[in-house]
């Protein structure tokens, strides 16, 4: 069993679904980081099989609205002194904005994108978003 | 109110006020002459960056039958646009002049994306294969002079329902009222977007087939309304050629129709209804064009907030 050492201040998101795991670790730039980053790929878990555990040593700002689009059921655990301050409730986004991008080459903003990118939940089950433009239906994260 | 709002999605406005456009329509039908100063000294702009017959034409005669006068351009390289200026520049530039603006533009949601940078109302005229709700106006006056009013009344939408934005504008509507039945006729490529599907027709749980055969469906239908497969919409020309002649009504399948089924058609046909076809009384498709300027004279005013 591989082991990574605990973490004294910092962030344990857990529960990402196998593959996401590294997705995130972009959107976060976490590749940037000149603290210590753990990105832990395929660990057991009972519940979902295998899952992607990133731990960061450091309090960043995080976007739960991202967190949330690829899975509400990723944990994210605030670490001080060693132990677990605060647990984040992740709820499916209603709306994101500038996340995701409309991949219907009709649609407007595949020429223009000076303007927010938004799209709006349609259905919480299918996990699908509308493009607020076009209109156009995407699954950005398929279960 | 609708004074100063812009007309970008049939979901814009409510019933009422659609109504107050309807019931102003059919006022200019019976007396048009008393409108032809209404809008003396204002200005219409029209940008089409789209090719366009009769939604240009018809918003340019609308607002010069209102005593007010136009500006715009009919295709794109003959505006700023060449030279590479965005959407939103453009319509700022032209709020600096007109009073009103109608955009047709081929990429969805265009419309939407001008509508944020301006504050004078802005009419969509068709945005690429999405929406297009003022022929939805045009449709809706040609069905209400026809047969009354929309409601309890079985709907056939023939030939390109994927990119056909005049079918999503009008199903959209027509999926406000009740007793409304749709039979969606198209091959399976051409199918409505999942949306409207989805999002407007199950989720209001309004009854409807998808069927690839007209014939067995004509009984059934108040209205058949038949589209254009639109060459512009395809990126594959074989697509297209494979796709275009797939329904071609004909006399002989409107002997299915009853003798009060109407025939719609948003224009320019191809030939997906023969020639023939333009004789029989049911056919409708040019008196909704002209009623497509009375609609249109209706919008202009009410937006403008005048009388």
């Amino acid at each position: 069993m591989l082991e990574i050492t605990s973490i004294e201040k910092g962030i344990v998101i857990d529960h990402i679904p196998a593959g996401y795991g590294i997705q995130l670790f972009n959107y976060l730039k976490l590749d940037k980081a000149d603290y210590t980053v753990a990105l832990i790929f395929n660990a057991f878990s009972k519940k979902m099989g295998r899952k992607d555990i990133i731990k960061i040593n450091n309090e960043i700002d995080i976007d739960y609205n991202f967190l949330g689009l690829i899975n509400a059921n990723i944990t994210v655990n605030i670490i001080d002194k060693g132990t677990i301050s605060k647990k984040v409730k992740l709820e499916v986004p209603t709306t994101v904005t500038n996340i995701i991008r409309c991949k219907n080459p009709r649609c407007i903003t595949s020429i223009e994108n000076y303007f927010n990118q938004q799209f709006h939940l349609v259905d919480k089950e299918k996990h699908s978003y509308r493009c607020e433009y076009c209109d156009d239906i995407v699954v950005p994260f398929p279960r | 109110m609708l004074k100063g709002r812009s007309l970008i999605d049939p979901s814009d406005f409510t019933r009422e006020e659609f109504r107050e456009i309807f019931d102003l329509a059919h006022q200019i039908i019976e007396n048009p002459e008393k409108f032809n100063k209404s809008c003396e000294g204002k200005i219409l702009a029209t940008l089409f960056y789209e090719p366009s017959t009769r939604t240009r034409f018809s918003f340019e005669a609308a607002m010069l039958r209102l005593g007010g006068t136009f500006i715009g351009f009919s295709e794109p390289n003959s505006s700023s646009t060449a030279k590479g200026e965005n959407i939103a520049d453009t319509i700022r530039t032209i709020e600096c002049y007109a009073d009103i603006a109608v955009m047709r533009h081929p990429k969805e949601g265009a419309p939407k994306v001008a509508d944020q940078y301006i504050t004078m109302p802005l009419i969509n005229a068709g945005d690429g294969g999405h929406q297009h709700p003022t022929q939805t106006l045009t449709d809706i006056l040609t069905i209400e002079r026809l047969k009354g009013g929309v409601e309890n009344k079985t709907y056939g939408f023939c030939g390109d329902l994927k990119f056909g934005r005049t079918v999503h504008s009008l199903i959209k509507f027509l999926s406000n009222y009740e007793g409304v039945k749709f039979i969606l006729i198209s091959p399976e490529e051409l199918r409505v977007p999942e949306y409207i599907r989805e999002e407007i027709i199950k989720k209001k749980n309004i009854p409807f087939e998808e069927v690839e055969k007209m014939e067995p469906y004509m009984g059934e239908l108040d209205f058949l309304y038949m589209t254009r497969v639109q060459k512009e919409r395809f990126f594959n020309e074989e697509d297209y050629v494979r796709l275009k002649d797939r329904f071609i009504l004909d006399n002989e399948k409107m002997k299915h129709a009853k003798p009060d089924t109407y025939i719609l058609h948003p224009l320019p046909r191809v030939n997906e209804i023969s020639l023939e076809v333009d004789c029989d009384p049911r056919a409708q498709y040019f008196a909704q064009a002209k009623n497509g300027m009375y609609v249109r004279m209706a919008l202009i005013l009410k937006l403008l907030g005048l009388k």
